[in-house]
């Protein structure tokens, strides 16, 4: 018979003392500077790690219980929604394809966040950091799994999403978020963490929740929603954790100062561009719109961006560098992407198409002062284009920024109808950035940049292609041979949507517009294509 | 400014040298005002390619479907190279012209301003 007296039961703030301060130790067989190795290089001073405060000071059996009751709920959502078909009742095909870029896009930098907060749990010597790393490294696999479960659904009647992995680590235009997460991983663990919780989580990923879970909502995914709003909760912790560390290490030492402000400075550009990507899924991407790229901009960096960093001002800190330009592009950047996607839709792991004419009216009346100007005479071109039967495609590759990794798509900041070049000379040799704010961070840091991993510099240098493709053999194409290496099938995952397998089963299977801005479009261009095989027959 | 890194001495590799290209070289062009080609386009040549024939055998190629291409007199277009005004030699190389690898090449036609007057 066990006769121990059971032990008192501790309240949460001792449960977490114990945790963070009394379950340290010294080491005795190694130096503590050769354990924690990465922690002094970057030139970062810590006095006192236990001036950490993690202010929701999370335990392993309160975050088990919680988010294991959390994961219930999300479950039994997923369950219904597969047993109801809920893939069909979306407002319609098209927001599909978002799906498509979130889940290749997005997903798999929750998984790239989970190893740099590994990373963090392993590397930083204070205790009180150490478990709010691993917690959020925790999280981030959750979500990453959660996010795969809740869009396999999909995967089972849709295409474009069963390679998701290997095309994150291959499609031309998924290199933009990935080089982001892997420049972050493989810089020291103060940038690391001041890049991710502060620059993205804190100052930019409500502009990813909310037109994202909102915009699910709105567009009748039930699936995706449960997800996101399972995983805005965690995302609240993790906004709080980025601003704590910015004021732990702007407190510790005021030689930290300068350091932060250039991580800041970098990583706020950084994400901005890569959110250039969400800017085109708001304004063109969801059949039912939440809100513009430029509205959100206003409210979540304008208004509340500036808050913040007129708050930080008494540590010494300013507003990231170049915020001016984001800005004065804010009426552009999601229409000129959007450009450059229907421009390269043979090469996207989506298909693409035209805004109709009522969807060219919301987004006039959301940019008065651009889209009618610039954009909607392209729109009509190019609509002429495909009605005269001869589409506009750009065959031919883009240039891509050796920072960002998108194409050079952005114009200059004061004159929309000029593309922005910025060229750099190291070491004899010729680089090109998109922009003022990408071109500091190469001249910053060029050792690091010159071996940036560009996928068009790749199809040139022939190295991508699949093994067993014989680059000599006469029939070779090697832009046809890099599409399959990326997991984009030629002929089917891109191209028009009117005539893209996904529209033609969602009308089959649905009875509903594959298109709601566009309802015949499916059926004629059907319709045409019939004709024209008749006529060559 | 130079990259902290673990290692003092740390330098990534040349990823995209020219060594790497097989005998040609990169070379990145736009056609300043044409926003019909959202991006510059990058494409491999010979660094010998007489310029007179990247202008007469690859810029069709690239630029072609834009309607005011066929339009250009070719006498009178304004290039720039590093982003600064130059003159080239038609008979002379992509190489002896200046044109590194990896270089941009961009092209200016003032009397053909891109389409509906926004450089498109």
């Amino acid at each position: 018979m066990n006769d121990t007296p059971q032990a008192r039961k501790l309240s949460l703030k001792e449960n977490y003392a114990l945790l963070t301060r009394g379950l340290d130790w010294a080491p005795s067989y190694q130096p503590k500077d050769e354990i924690f190795r990465t922690v002094a290089f970057e030139g970062i001073k810590i006095h006192d790690w236990d001036k950490w405060e993690d202010p929701f000071r999370l335990t392993m059996d309160a975050y088990w219980k919680y988010q294991g009751e959390k994961e219930k709920k999300l479950y039994a959502i997923i369950d219904a929604f597969q047993q109801n078909s809920g893939q069909f009742n979306v407002s319609d095909a098209r927001y599909l394809q978002a799906l498509k870029i979130f889940l290749t896009g997005v997903s798999p930098l929750e998984y790239a966040s989970h190893r740099g907060f590994c990373i963090l749990g392993r590397e930083f010597p204070g205790v009180g950091p150490r478990i709010a790393a691993q917690m959020q490294a925790i999280d981030e696999l959750r979500h990453a799994q959660t996010q795969i479960h809740a869009i396999s659904q999909y995967n089972k009647y849709f295409t474009g999403l069963s390679e998701f992995p290997l095309m994150f680590d291959r499609t031309w235009y998924l290199s933009i978020p990935k080089s982001f997460f892997e420049d972050a991983i493989t810089a020291g663990p103060f940038e690391f963490i001041t890049a991710i919780s502060f620059a993205f989580e804190y100052v930019l990923t409500n502009l990813v929740f909310m037109p994202w879970a909102s915009g699910a909502a709105y567009n009748g995914d039930m699936s995706t929603v449960s997800f996101g709003f399972s995983a805005q909760s965690d995302e609240a912790r993790h906004m709080t954790l980025g601003i704590e560390v910015i004021k732990f290490l702007l407190e510790q030492d005021p030689a930290n100062v300068p350091i932060v402000q250039g991580w800041i400075d970098k990583w706020f550009w950084r994400g901005y561009r890569l959110l250039t990507l969400l800017a085109t899924m708001m304004d063109y991407m969801l059949p039912k719109r939440v809100m513009s790229w430029s509205e959100a901009w206003e409210i979540y960096f304008e208004q509340n961006g500036g808050a913040l960093f007129a708050d930080l001002a008494r540590y010494g800190i300013r507003m990231p560098k170049h915020w001016e330009v984001t800005v004065q592009e804010k009426g552009h950047v999601g229409h000129q992407l959007w450009c450059t996607f229907y421009q390269f839709r043979h090469a996207a792991g989506f298909p693409v198409w035209l805004p109709s004419d009522e969807e060219m009216d919301w987004l006039s009346a959301k940019y008065p002062d651009t889209f009618d100007r610039y954009y909607r005479p392209r729109y009509e071109h190019w609509r002429e284009m495909e009605a005269q039967g001869k589409p506009f495609v750009n065959a031919t590759l883009p240039q891509l920024c050796q920072v960002c990794q998108w194409p050079l798509l952005f114009t200059e900041p004061d004159d929309p109808t000029q593309i922005a070049y910025r060229e750099e000379t190291y070491l004899g040799e010729k680089f090109q950035c998109c922009s003022d704010g990408c071109r500091d961070i190469f001249r910053n840091e060029p050792e690091k940049y010159v071996h940036a991993h560009l996928p068009v510099h790749q199809i040139y240098q022939g190295n991508y292609f699949n093994p067993g493709v014989d680059p000599t053999a006469p029939d070779f194409n090697p832009l046809v041979e890099a599409l399959k290496y990326m997991g984009i099938a030629p002929g089917v995952d891109g191209g028009d949507f009117a005539t893209h397998i996904d529209a033609v089963n969602w009308e089959r299977w649905t009875q509903r517009p594959a298109n709601m801005a566009a309802p015949t479009a499916t059926a004629d261009a059907l319709a045409r294509s019939q004709a024209a095989e008749r006529r060559s027959a | 400014m130079s990259v902290k890194a673990i290692r003092p001495d740390y330098h990534g590799d040349m990823k995209d040298s020219v060594d790497k290209f097989h005998g040609q070289q990169l070379l990145a062009i736009g056609w300043d005002q044409h926003l019909m080609y959202a991006t510059p386009l990058c494409v491999p040549v010979p660094p010998q390619m007489p310029f007179g024939a990247l202008v007469g055998q690859v810029l069709p190629a690239l630029f072609g479907q834009h309607p005011q291409f066929a339009q250009i007199d070719w006498a009178r277009v304004r290039w720039l190279r590093a982003g600064q005004p130059f003159e080239p030699d038609a008979d002379a190389s992509l190489a002896d012209n200046g044109l590194a690898h990896k270089s941009v090449l961009r092209f200016r036609t003032p009397e053909l301003a891109g389409l509906y007057g926004v450089g498109f």
